[in-house]
């Protein structure tokens, strides 16, 4: 009676950096402390030209300071940042071939949007009619044209943010740092910029290292991620490799649902010991002797706490008999609210494919 | 918030009472300038310039016009420089004792003129052995003055932060270039405002002004001072008391539009 639920497979993209010339970005050993707080405890990674590169933490995980210290706003107490293969550990802002995005885009607010926007060219000493012609265009970009002469405080949020976009952009740096860009707007908003943003980043074809703490935003827009918890890396990874193998207990939970089966449930269940992840829309919700698992499949019976009705997809809530309660979402393909809501109390069978679970590291 | 008439006409009425006890006796003094009567005789008889131009060549006169403007001057150059710096200091960088710093920065404001004034004239009479004149009256009255210019540009320095400092040298610019095109234009009205007040508050000081002045330097409210119990004198006062008047006005009012505007929607 209840419709099981169709298998994706998974297609994962594994994108590595292969040609070591073409590296944007490369963190080695970079450690930074505050007094006797430690904010990033030894991060290493390369980041290829032309990514769209997403550090993704809940805040306090390090990744704010971690873009800092590759803008040169904090130097590391121990490693080293390079920029295009050229270590510029020791180089001011003023010196990094970077630009930055900020979290509230900390516009001039006593120069209009074409000023801002020229800035950086007329601190290099780029001639007049130049850098006039480049931030028209660059304003043109982030189609903001005809708002040349506002002054920031006329302008809305995403305005604002497309403004410190343009200004950043029309240097052409090697590096665009994006702290935050899109936290400060609505929903809607944000939306769209993550399109936007995406689209304008192919088009000039310059590397997105960005931060955020939005999981969804992170695998919508990126082309990878990389996972942080408390100053260190826990996974870099595509957003499929991140999604659908997270390889630690934090990644799991931090990036969508974490179904954790670990301890008795894993020796019952799976015949094996460790911690092992299972998304939820990977659980088939199965009733009575209906639908056996097959070969290739593990189940385990328990009962429904649990049903939250949400428009597209239902969510139950199984606590398994071995002790361990799991989280499963089925699409309502060919139910509504009234067949669902009365299935809590409910026996149920959760059945999955093997290959949908992974050994994680607690 | 909805009142009641009474309410309403009550609250009116404590508002032109209570600005009027001020404003009236300024604007008296103001008319009287122009009382073609010697002696104030009210209503005026008639209005005349003739003691407008009297002050106008009155040597006493000019020269402590001069005397003050040089004071209130120089007290503001000492205010914005040390003013500016206290504030750079104590916003931007975490030291022992910063907040006993800052109390004994503002202090000065609060403490009375007379004792201000003894303490600095002992100070420089009697320990430094600087001898009393322009200077030392400078120096008195950039006590007080430097609040008015620390506050204004601590208050602008909370509102705008480091950002704009970061992503101007984000942007390439170095030190001096961001100072020069984004830091000092953003402190710029504060500045104004700031040395505004300093300069108002130096050029209608007496007190302080009274012990640090020497036999031979007269500001404009020491002359008046002096003049005051003069008959034949009485109608001169009364012309720089009401020029007192106006150009006091002046800054105060710029003063306070630039440090109430925000800096956004200028």
């Amino acid at each position: 009676m209840f419709p099981a639920m169709p298998q994706q497979e998974v297609t994962s993209v594994t994108t590595t950096v292969s040609d070591r010339d073409g590296r944007a970005v490369s963190l080695r050993g970079l450690r930074k402390s505050f007094g006797s707080v430690v904010a990033v405890a030894g991060v290493d990674l390369d980041v290829a030209d032309g990514e769209f590169f997403a550090m993704l933490g809940p805040s306090g995980s390090g990744k704010t300071t971690v873009l800092r210290m590759i803008a040169g706003f904090e130097s590391p107490t121990a490693g080293t940042v390079e920029l295009g293969g050229r270590d510029v550990t020791r180089l001011a802002p003023f010196e990094r071939d970077v630009n930055t995005v900020f979290q509230d885009y900390a516009l001039f607010p006593h120069m209009s949007v074409l000023e801002n926007v020229e800035y950086g060219l007329r601190v290099k000493r780029v001639p007049k009619a130049e850098r006039r012609a480049r931030a028209t265009e660059a304003l043109t970009s982030v189609r903001l044209d005809g708002f040349e002469r506002r002054r920031p405080a006329q302008l809305s949020g995403g305005q604002r943010q497309r403004v410190a976009l343009a200004r950043a952009l029309v240097n052409r740096p090697r590096v665009l740092l994006l702290d935050e860009p899109l936290g400060a707007l609505d929903l809607k908003l944000r939306e769209e910029m993550q399109v936007e943003l995406k689209a304008i980043q192919r088009e000039v074809g310059i590397t997105f290292l960005f931060v955020t703490h939005d999981q969804e935003e992170a695998l919508t827009m990126s082309d990878r991620i990389a996972v942080f918890n408390a100053g260190a890396i826990e996974q870099v990874g595509t957003p499929a490799e991140i999604y659908e193998r997270p390889a630690t207990a934090f990644v799991a939970g931090f990036v969508g649902t974490s179904n954790l089966i670990s301890g008795a449930t894993a020796r019952a269940v799976l015949g094996k010991d460790g911690t092992f992840s299972v998304r939820p829309e990977k659980l088939r919700v199965v009733l009575g002797d209906a639908d056996p698992p097959g070969p290739d499949e593990h189940s385990a019976e328990g009962t429904v706490s649990e049903v939250v009705y949400a428009g597209p997809a239902t969510r139950f809530v199984v606590d398994l008999d071995t002790g361990t309660r799991l989280i499963a979402l089925q699409q309502n393909q060919e139910v509504s609210s009234m067949d669902v809501t009365g299935l809590r109390g409910r026996r149920v069978r959760l059945v999955w494919q093997r290959r949908h679970e992974f050994a994680v590291t607690s | 918030m909805n009142l009641s008439r009474t309410a309403r006409a009550a609250l009116w009425t404590a508002l032109v009472l209570g600005l009027g006890v001020v404003y009236v006796p300024l604007g008296v003094v103001v008319l009287n300038s122009f009382n073609s009567d010697r002696t104030f005789g009210w209503p005026p008889p008639g209005f005349t310039l003739q003691w407008w131009g009297a002050a106008w060549r009155s040597t006493g006169v000019r020269d402590a016009l001069w005397t003050s403007v040089q004071a209130g001057l120089g007290a503001t150059a000492i205010a914005l420089v040390l003013g500016t710096m206290a504030a750079f200091a104590v916003q931007r960088y975490r030291f022992f004792g910063r907040d006993t710093v800052s109390l004994l920065i503002v202090l000065p404001i609060a403490l009375p003129g007379i004792v201000t004034g003894i303490a600095l004239s002992n100070t420089f009479h009697s320990v430094l052995g600087v001898p009393l004149g322009l200077f030392t009256v400078i120096v008195g009255h950039a006590t007080f003055c430097v609040v008015t210019v620390y506050n204004n540009v601590l208050a602008r320095l909370r509102r705008t932060g480091l950002n704009m400092e970061e992503a101007s040298a984000d942007l390439g610019a170095d030190t001096f270039t961001t100072f020069r095109l984004v830091t000092f234009p953003m402190m710029r009205s504060a500045l104004l405002a700031g040395g505004l007040l300093a300069f108002a508050l130096s050029f209608d000081e007496i007190i302080v002004t009274t012990f640090t002045a020497g036999a031979g330097v007269r500001t404009l409210p020491i002359w008046i001072f002096e003049n005051l119990f003069r008959p034949n004198q009485a109608p001169v006062v009364n012309v720089v008391a009401a020029a007192l008047v106006i150009v006091s006005v002046v800054p105060i009012y710029l003063a306070q539009r630039l440090s109430g505007g925000d800096p956004q929607t200028r």
